[in-house]
């Protein structure tokens, strides 16, 4: 059984779900120590390439040049799979995904299915739909079973248990394989998972899969991982269903040369992934002899048509961004309330909501721009926040209680104080008047109401000063005439 | 980079600096002038509209960069001691004109930004300078902000011209990478988020066993300042202004 979907519908706003997400001491400690150790790597693979920089933007070239021809492209990625013996399915939304799926491996025959690490179909809760229809997904990347054991949610787009340590992942082992005497090893738990996934490997009849990339030119797809599970999974099944957002698309297979040089130094800190598959429809005698690719829009056309958030949808599932995000590091990834966590979380999810969900998302953020110091195709998250973020108050804006909007009057009468000299004097002048009011302890105010509160929650504020340095400033002028 | 030129210079305090640091603009004042640069103070301005605009208010920005284009546009230089300003200026100025649609408004950023620096930046890039004659016998480490670092790439200019500094105990801060969570409104709506990014800022902060923490962003100093205070560990902190304006005898 797997855990809840987590659902930006239903998820509580970001603060609130941070603050519980901090209580939890153990899970600070797993994400501090496991996004120290990726950055760490990849910053080392990193600084080896000379020519990152011309990396970076050579793939956000060929990111934002397939966006503008998105239409062409997947086009051209069906004909050639389908010539190729692949078999195409388009689904506008989550629900339209799930009941594809579920179809498709009905008539497979099978009420089993073996499952490559894929946040696509975490993103429609394909597992949950499966098991609804008495079908039994196993997942065979070891950090999406500990998940599944453990009737957890994936808090990382690349490593889904990164906030378990090895500790927590021996007791789900050991508790759901009914295994005694398990070490806490790495090779303990990696040996435990093989013998218990190795059965499966060997007679479940059929796969399902995400996508790193959809090439259109073949029409091949292409996956990368590190452990070789998903290799087992591309080869063994009869029937073989990969779900693919339709933003995976590459155009040529040469592209791949920019990306697999991108994606593994930004997502894990290796030189090259230990398993690259591409393959291309279906070939006789050799691998699946079904092959079905579901694309799934659900929301993305959405965002390819707004040109400032349209490089939100460039994203390469890297998590470099994750890794590097200071916020995510102090809350960990649920506290976003979707599979998709940190900075292209909060950019991606309340996007795939329609702005209707997760409004709180794009207000998670300093924007302290480390996430696009890192991006490997370049994607502006900062900006990309910023412009959400205006969205947020344009729609609040469009509300009826908009009125009892306290922000936003604030705001609205900062900024015609802001217009007029005169005017920003004497907001000048009340504000310190009004700052007396306030409770102080030796020049220091140590208590704010209302929104401001939080800040006084863990600093004080020094008083203002009796004199401006426009004031002074005019003083001064005065005596030097 | 203009060795030795003497510049007419225009300051552009910034809102909070204006209310909050008055003593950081008389000493952006007190530093310019001893270089022998003059320094006018455009009495229409106001502010960016960086806080509007980051918080999503971005029709309400609009006018401030009118406004700022208005006051400055003849300036020989613009000098702003505040590295998020300048970035706000330098990052969304030109798009924000564009959207507004007016040619000229356009024109009038892209022939203005050019001169406008962020204080540190004024000295070490524009004026070529790392010793500007300061003096300030205490033990200080330097926190960079991120829109310093990674938008305004200051790189190591602001710790060439502490170096300079006579007197000084420099030490590096640990982490100097790291957001302090500051992040404007971000501070109040994810307190406790903030809270906990500042708390290892601060630690790291103390660690140094520095007296005064500067940075060329008094916002962020603010924000390390109301912990450290609260936290009665007697550490101040300090504009990088208001250290290179200390003067021999001058009691800082
Ligand atoms: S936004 Fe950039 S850094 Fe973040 S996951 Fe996507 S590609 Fe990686």
């Amino acid at each position: 059984m797997s855990g809840t979907a987590l659902d930006p519908k239903t998820a509580p706003a970001f603060p609130i779900a941070a603050r519980a997400a901090m209580k939890d001491s153990q899970l600070q400690r797993n994400v501090h120590h496991a996004t120290q150790v990726i950055q760490t790597k990849r910053a080392r693979v990193v600084a080896e390439m000379a020519d990152w920089q011309e990396l970076r933007e050579a793939g956000e070239h060929i990111r934002r040049h397939t966006m503008e021809h998105l239409d062409f492209y997947l086009q051209e990625f069906e004909v050639n799979c389908a010539r190729a013996g692949g078999i195409v399915h388009w689904a506008t939304d989550a629900e339209e995904a799930r009941q594809i799926v579920v179809g498709l491996v009905k008539a497979s025959g099978s009420d089993e299915v073996i499952k490559i690490k894929s946040m696509t179909t975490e993103e429609i809760a394909l597992n949950q739909a499966l098991e609804s229809e008495d079908i039994h997904p196993f997942e065979t990347d070891l950090a999406e079973l500990i998940i599944q054991l453990g009737r957890d949610q994936p808090s990382h787009i690349v490593v889904p248990a990164l906030h378990k340590n090895r500790k927590q992942i021996k007791e789900i082992f050991q508790r759901e394989m009914h295994l005694a005497d398990l070490g806490d090893r790495p090779e303990d738990l990696a040996d435990a998972a093989r013998s218990f996934l190795r059965e499966k490997f060997l007679h479940v009849r059929t796969g399902v899969s995400g996508a790193n990339f959809l090439i259109a030119e073949t029409g091949g797809v292409c996956v990368v991982e590190s452990e070789g599970n998903g290799r087992m999974c591309l080869t063994l099944p009869e029937t073989l269903i990969t779900i693919a957002g339709i933003d995976k698309i590459l155009p040529r297979f040469e592209d791949l040369e920019v990306m697999l040089q991108l994606l593994p130094r930004s997502a894990t800190g290796e030189r090259m992934n230990p398993y690259n598959s591409v393959w291309t429809g279906v070939h006789a005698g050799d691998g699946p002899q079904t092959f079905h690719v579901v694309l799934l829009d659900n929301g993305r056309t959405g965002i390819l048509a707004d040109w400032e958030s349209r490089q939100t949808l460039h994203c390469i599932r890297c998590a470099a961004c994750q890794n590097a995000c200071p916020v995510y590091r102090q809350t960990g990834g649920h506290a976003y309330g979707s599979v998709y966590a940190g900075p292209i979380g909060a950019i991606l999810t309340p996007q795939l909501q329609e702005m209707h969900y997760a409004q709180s998302l794009p207000y998670a953020s300093s924007l302290c721009g480390a996430c696009y110091e890192v991006c490997p195709v370049k994607i502006n998250i900062p900006e990309v926040l910023i412009h959400l973020r205006q969205k947020v108050v344009e729609q609040n804006a469009a509300q009826v209680s908009s009125s009892f909007d306290i922000e936003a009057l604030g705001m609205k009468a900062m900024a015609v104080t802001f217009r007029n000299e005169r005017r920003f004097r004497a907001a000048q002048r009340m504000g310190r008047a009004a700052a007396k009011l306030l409770p102080r302890k030796d020049g220091w105010i140590t208590w704010l109401p209302g929104m401001l509160g939080g800040w006084t929650q863990m600093r004080d504020l020094e008083e203002m000063p009796q004199e401006t340095f426009r004031d002074w400033w005019q003083k001064r002028e005065k005596d030097d005439r | 980079m203009d060795r030795g030129i003497l510049l007419r210079t225009s300051l552009f305090i910034t809102c909070y600096n204006d209310t909050l640091f008055p003593g950081t603009g008389k000493a952006v004042v007190r530093v310019l002038e001893r270089l022998g640069h003059t320094v006018e103070f455009p009495r229409g301005q106001t502010c960016c509209g960086q806080m509007h605009y980051n918080t999503g208010y971005q029709a309400e920005a609009a006018p401030l960069l009118e406004r700022f284009v208005t006051q400055f546009q003849d300036a020989e230089a613009v000098v702003i001691p505040s590295s998020s300003c300048v970035a706000m200026m330098r990052d969304h100025y030109p798009k924000m004109a564009a959207r507004m649609g007016k040619p000229d408004l356009v024109t009038g950023v892209e022939r203005l930004l050019p001169r406008v620096f962020e204080f540190s930046e004024f000295l070490t890039k524009r004026l070529g300078l790392e010793d500007v004659g300061a003096y300030y016998p205490r033990r200080v480490t330097y926190h960079a902000s991120c829109h310093g670092l990674r938008n305004l790439s200051l790189g190591d200019g602001p710790m060439r011209l502490l170096k300079a500094v006579r007197g000084i105990e420099l030490v590096e801060l640990a982490g100097l990478a790291e957001c302090c969570g500051f992040g404007g409104t971000f501070a109040v709506k994810n307190a406790d988020v903030s809270g906990a990014m500042l708390a290892e800022k601060t630690a790291a902060v103390l660690d140094t066993k520095a007296e005064v923490c500067t940075a060329c962003d008094n916002s962020c100093l603010m924000h390390i300042q109301g912990a450290l205070h609260r936290q009665k560990t007697g550490v101040k902190t300090l504009h990088l202004a208001e250290i290179l304006a200390g003067e021999e005898g001058a009691g800082s």
